[in-house]
């Protein structure tokens, strides 16, 4: 009998486990409050499947133990039961998928006014590129990465031309603005994934992926690659800044356009020239 | 399917009672209409033990290779988890851990579920339990187990190679599987790869034979849905397996050609580690859509054999009959169905078009309707039962718990909006590990208890059966529930370490997982220390040790002899699950039991 | 398919259904068991060309695709392919008289020409390479090279049982009835793989 006591122990020992656990979710930061939601609701009713169907099972193994002059009931099935038991999980499956495709549209339906951030990885690190005034971003190809021109930016894409270069780990901000990330890779897959907002999406080369998001809360989090792109994937890490607008355009006015960059090291060829 | 309604020889049966007066009219079967099939008789000891054709030899092959390569896996996850829980003692740097996580994946999955489900039991239980000789190509599925070895062989052997094995991951994803930045991306991919290709050819060999056994050669009286579950799940299984590992071998030939020619199929114009490749427009997500379309029924290949396994040692364990036959039949066949359309589920974060994810999240979904369909029927099969607590009931119990709580995290990663802060966390791991690994592992278990005896003729030792059972048990799931919470808080799956990070509040809780993963690892030498002892000087088993019905345990000799049957095939005149059936004084009703044998029996109609 | 929704909708507990199973022989389909062996074999081999097709469908769509010239001899290898196909054919009408000598001829004819084809696509490989059509310059190439590899290693495979039953005629130590079997099985697997190549030529071409 002692696998009925263990059995109970695992199902509420799960339960208080979960009660007790100092590791959950980490505080929410952006607007996907819906996944959290989502989760918590699939949470419940799957752990209250589990329990249910956890403790029936310990009822059963205690109530039906092995009696040498009992004989076990011969039923093959029973359709009403097992009609039952479909419709019902059913029921219960669809209820857990319906706010699961309403979060998942909202989340591939990206709003229009949308700031549009370039994520670009490479093995590994992140860089970002701004869009500048005309908030536009320019094109680009992976043809014309230079030393010169580490974005591969097209130099007959006026477009580009006010981008912004953010060539650091850090990415900052506005708080309550939404965001649209195209994310871009250079090299391998990889996964630009900030835990405090939920949202992840791969980059995969030769592609340009994207997700939305809106910042609600400011601080400093921390960037994690999700997707295994070689041995530096561990330590492939960067940090979004989500601040108010004074800091945010504090921040903006140091950060170099293309063009800038173009002129420096036009002069720079030239004092080496000379 | 036509033939199986077809009962041209309804006709002779009238006049049947005529030939054979002496037999009640009941037990009348009319008489085999085909040939007995040739049995191959080996002459040498080559053939005798190395080079055998006898299907429960080579199933016994498969089980050893299979869990010696799995014994290498373990080793590979205690490693990787001493490295995570204790950075300090740099057991690992980081390429050699990124190859173990891969090697480990991969030597799993395939290398082990899958042959040791298919290879192992579906070897040594099809022919048995379907009442048939041998299988049906006894030298093909002789090459099968032969080529399977290759493979093996292959796998090792990238451990040795310039580079080391590949560390791009089991699911080897180009770019970074053939690029430079990922640890034996020429040579070690080669070999996998290679290794992958004779594992595919090997098992389709093997899986003719299993399918086409299944098929055509059963015992008479046995009809399709006469059959055991075990063999319902091996057989729908196997049909999986062949019709998915060809997505493997595809995308895998073609990779192999990126790596090795510099070919484009799924390279893209990419620059790694500051140097211009010479590709360009490949599509790294068409692998992904190659490898999933085999890697999701991959899940279900290792699932449906431990599922089948699972109702068969549940039903004689409790003594009552499988609840539900039918439903379980139809969850297989559906489950089976639907693993072909919900691939695209794992990649949901990966890229693709937005709109698969409604479509993918739908089915896959809908998938867990028969999957719970399942399980309520193995706990109504123990309700109002009369069960015996033997180790392989335990495991059985254990597997259940361990299956419902790997399935319904599966609804977590299945619903696509909470795919996407849950995906490629250790929630995955656990979810995955749980449901695809533990608990098919506890059936593994909890079959060898079981049919031990059927192929040494002795019983393994209940004490320490007892004593593995337990830690095993227990100790897994303090291994992976934790887990979850790690996924919650965000921790990415296949770090290498992750105190740079913000995680440090897991260091206490990766040193519990940790030490719970070493004590289950070295718990598994009682196991074998059982197995190898019991073998020598365990106490003999008695013929058909647990009174159950199904026909591996009703031949002549036990352990049975080459050719199974002696002179005389058996006939099935029942079900497997007639347990507890009323009118009679003994509680279980063997399938090749007569009518007359038996007049009392009244099963209720429903 | 009706037929197996009756089949897994039975009640194998109930005594009405046990009468009928009891005179079930344990064979589900009236095929022999090499019959049905060569047919899955052919079921898994459709699914590894389809999904060959279905990547290459997928991968000619982006823009970096350059198709390759088809050159004059593979109209030749069809056609040798067609005619080896056809000869089996005969071959097996052949050996259901038990016309031994026209076996031995079509079976020889047979391996000639298959070994022709192979021959044949060999000489293709090595004009299209002479060419510079390499497999790494573009990926249309690359899957010319490799359809052509994996359909022959198919034949290759074929060939195998051809020698086998070539050999055994040869030495004279055979069952009739098997011969024959082996030749039907032979054949429906030529025409397979014939059919195969027209697809897969057929998309190389027009693509």
């Amino acid at each position: 009998m002692t696998i009925a006591f263990v059995l109970f122990l695992v199902v509420v020992g799960t339960l208080i486990f979960h009660i007790w656990s100092p590791w959950w979710l980490t505080p929410l930061a952006s607007n996907w409050s819906g996944m959290d939601e989502t989760l918590l609701l699939t949470f419940w009713v799957t752990g209250g499947v589990f329990m249910a169907v956890g403790l029936f099972m310990v009822y059963c193994v205690w109530r039906y133990r092995y009696q040498k002059d009992r004989k076990s009931e011969y039923k093959p099935e029973d359709k009403k039961l097992e009609f039952h038991l479909t419709w019902i999980t059913a029921v219960g499956v669809v209820a857990l998928l319906a706010p699961g495709l309403i979060v998942w549209n909202k989340f591939v339906t990206v709003p229009e006014n949308a700031v549009k951030v370039e994520v670009m990885a490479y093995q590994w690190g992140w860089n970002y590129r701004l869009a500048g005034e005309d908030e536009i971003l320019g094109k680009t190809s992976i043809h014309n990465i230079s030393d010169d021109n580490p974005y591969g930016l097209d130099l007959d894409d006026p477009n580009g031309k006010d981008d912004l270069l953010v060539e650091d780990a850090d990415l900052h901000l506005q708080i309550d603005k939404p965001v649209k990330v195209l994310l871009r890779s250079i090299d391998v897959l990889h996964n630009f994934y900030v835990p405090e907002f939920r949202a992840k999406m791969d980059m995969v080369p030769g592609m340009i992926t994207f997700y939305w998001f809106t910042p609600t809360k400011t601080g400093e989090y921390e960037i994690l690659c999700a997707e295994l792109c070689g041995t530096g994937h561990y330590a492939m890490l960067g940090t979004v800044v989500v601040e108010e607008e004074s800091d945010y355009s504090n921040w903006l006015a140091q950060q170099t356009s293309f063009e800038q960059i173009l002129a420096q090291n036009k002069t720079i060829q030239l004092t080496e020239k000379q | 399917m036509s033939d199986e309604f077809d009962y041209k020889i309804e006709a002779k049966a009238a006049d049947a009672t005529t030939a054979d007066a002496s037999a009640p009219p009941i037990d009348y079967v009319p008489p085999a209409e085909r040939p007995e099939q040739e049995l191959y008789h080996s002459k040498s000891w080559w053939t005798t033990y190395v080079f055998s054709q006898d299907a429960k030899y080579i199933g016994v092959q498969y089980t050893c290779v299979a869990t010696a390569i799995a014994v290498v896996g373990l080793i590979l996850s205690l490693m990787m988890r001493t490295q995570l829980a204790f950075p300090g003692l740099n057991v690992l740097d980081p390429s050699t851990y990124y190859q173990f996580v891969t090697m480990h994946g991969m030597i799993m999955v395939v290398f082990f579920l899958t042959a040791l489900f298919l290879g192992g039991f579906g070897n040594l239980l099809i022919p048995l339990m379907c009442g048939a000789r041998d299988m049906v190509f006894p030298y093909v599925n002789m090459l099968s187990f032969w080529i399977f070895v290759l493979a093996i062989l292959l796998l090792v052997s990238s451990f040795f190679v310039p580079g080391g094995p590949t560390g791009a991951g089991w699911t080897l994803y180009p770019p970074q599987a053939i690029t430079v930045g990922t640890p034996g991306n020429l040579w070690g991919m080669v070999m996998m790869l290679a290794s992958l290709v004779f594992f595919v050819i090997g098992f389709t060999m093997g899986g003719l034979n299993y399918v086409i056994t299944v098929l055509q050669a059963r015992a008479r009286g046995m009809t399709l849905m006469r059959l055991p579950l075990s063999v319902w799940g091996i057989f729908v299984a196997t049909v999986l397996a062949l019709l998915a590992f060809p997505a493997l071998l595809v995308g895998g030939i073609m990779l192999l050609l990126d790596a090795v020619l510099g070919t484009s199929f799924f390279m893209p114009e990419m620059i790694s580690m500051g140097e211009k490749l010479s590709t360009e427009g490949g599509s790294p997500i068409l692998f992904q859509h190659l490898f999933w379309f085999f890697g999701h029924p991959e899940v279900y290949i290792v699932a449906l054999p431990a599922f089948g396994i699972v109702s068969d040692l549940i039903s004689v364990h409790a003594r009552r009959n499988l609840f539900g036959y039918r439903m379980m039949v139809w969850a297989i066949v559906a489950i089976a169905a639907l693993s072909f359309i919900v691939w695209a589920h794992h990649m949901y974060v990966a890229g693709m078009r937005p709109w698969f994810g409604y479509f993918f999240a739908t089915t896959t979904l809908i998938i867990a309707v028969p999957t719970a369909i399942k399980v309520y029927n193995w706990v109504l099969t123990l309700w109002r039962g009369n069960i015996r607590l033997t180790v392989p009931m335990l495991f059985t119990l254990a597997f259940i718990i361990t299956f419902l709580n790997g399935g319904i995290t599966g609804l977590f990663l299945g619903n696509v909006a909470i795919d996407v802060p849950l995906s490629d966390t250790y929630f995955v791991v656990a979810h995955f590990h749980m449901v695809m690994g533990i608990a098919p592992v506890l059936v593994v278990f909890g079959a060898v208890y079981h049919w031990f005896p059927l192929v040494t003729g002795r019983m393994l030792d209940e004490g320490l059966g007892k004593i593995h059972f337990w830690i095993t048990f227990v100790g897994t799931y303090m291994i992976y529930t934790p887990m979850y919470y790690q996924g919650f808080l965000g921790v990415p799956r296949r770090y290498f370490e992750m105190y740079e990070s913000s995680y440090a509040s897991t260091v206490g809780l990766n040193v519990f997982i940790t030490v719970a993963a070493l004590i289950v690892g070295l718990s598994q030498l009682i196991f074998f220390y059982n197995i190898i002892n019991s073998a020598r000087a365990g106490k003999k088993a008695k013929k058909n040790p647990w009174d159950a019905n199904s026909l591996e345990w009703q031949t002549p000799e036990m352990p049975p002899k080459h050719g199974n049957w002696g002179n005389e095939l058996p006939v099935v005149y029942r079900w497997p699950y007639d347990f507890g059936v009323p009118g009679i004084d003994k509680d279980y009703i063997p399938q090749n039991v007569s009518p007359s044998q038996v007049s009392g029996a009244k099963a209720d109609k429903t | 398919m009706k037929n197996f929704f009756k089949l897994i909708s039975q009640k194998p507990w109930e005594s009405s259904q046990a009468q009928i199973d009891n005179k079930h022989d344990g064979k589900t389909l009236g095929l022999s068991r090499e019959k049905l062996g060569v047919r899955t074999v052919m079921v898994v081999s459709t699914v590894i060309f389809s999904f060959f097709v279905v990547a290459y469908a997928d991968r000619m769509l982006i823009h970096d695709w350059k198709s390759m010239p088809e050159p004059w001899l593979l109209w030749i290898n069809t056609i040798i392919l067609m005619i080896s196909s056809y000869v089996f054919h005969k071959t097996k009408i052949a050996s259901d008289l038990n016309d031994y000598e026209k076996i031995k001829k079509g079976l020889f004819m047979v391996g000639f020409l298959t070994f022709a084809f192979l021959l044949g696509q060999s000489i293709v490989w090595y004009q299209l390479l002479k060419l510079g059509y390499f497999a790494s310059t573009n990926v249309a190439n690359a899957f010319f090279y490799l359809l052509t590899t994996i359909h022959g290693l198919h034949l290759l495979g074929g060939l195998i049982f051809w020698g086998l039953a070539t050999s055994k005629l040869l030495k004279g130590n055979y069952k009739i009835s098997n011969m024959q079997r082996t030749i039907e099985l032979c054949a429906i697997y030529w025409h397979f793989l014939l059919f195969v190549w027209l697809i897969l030529f057929g998309l190389m071409l027009f693509t």
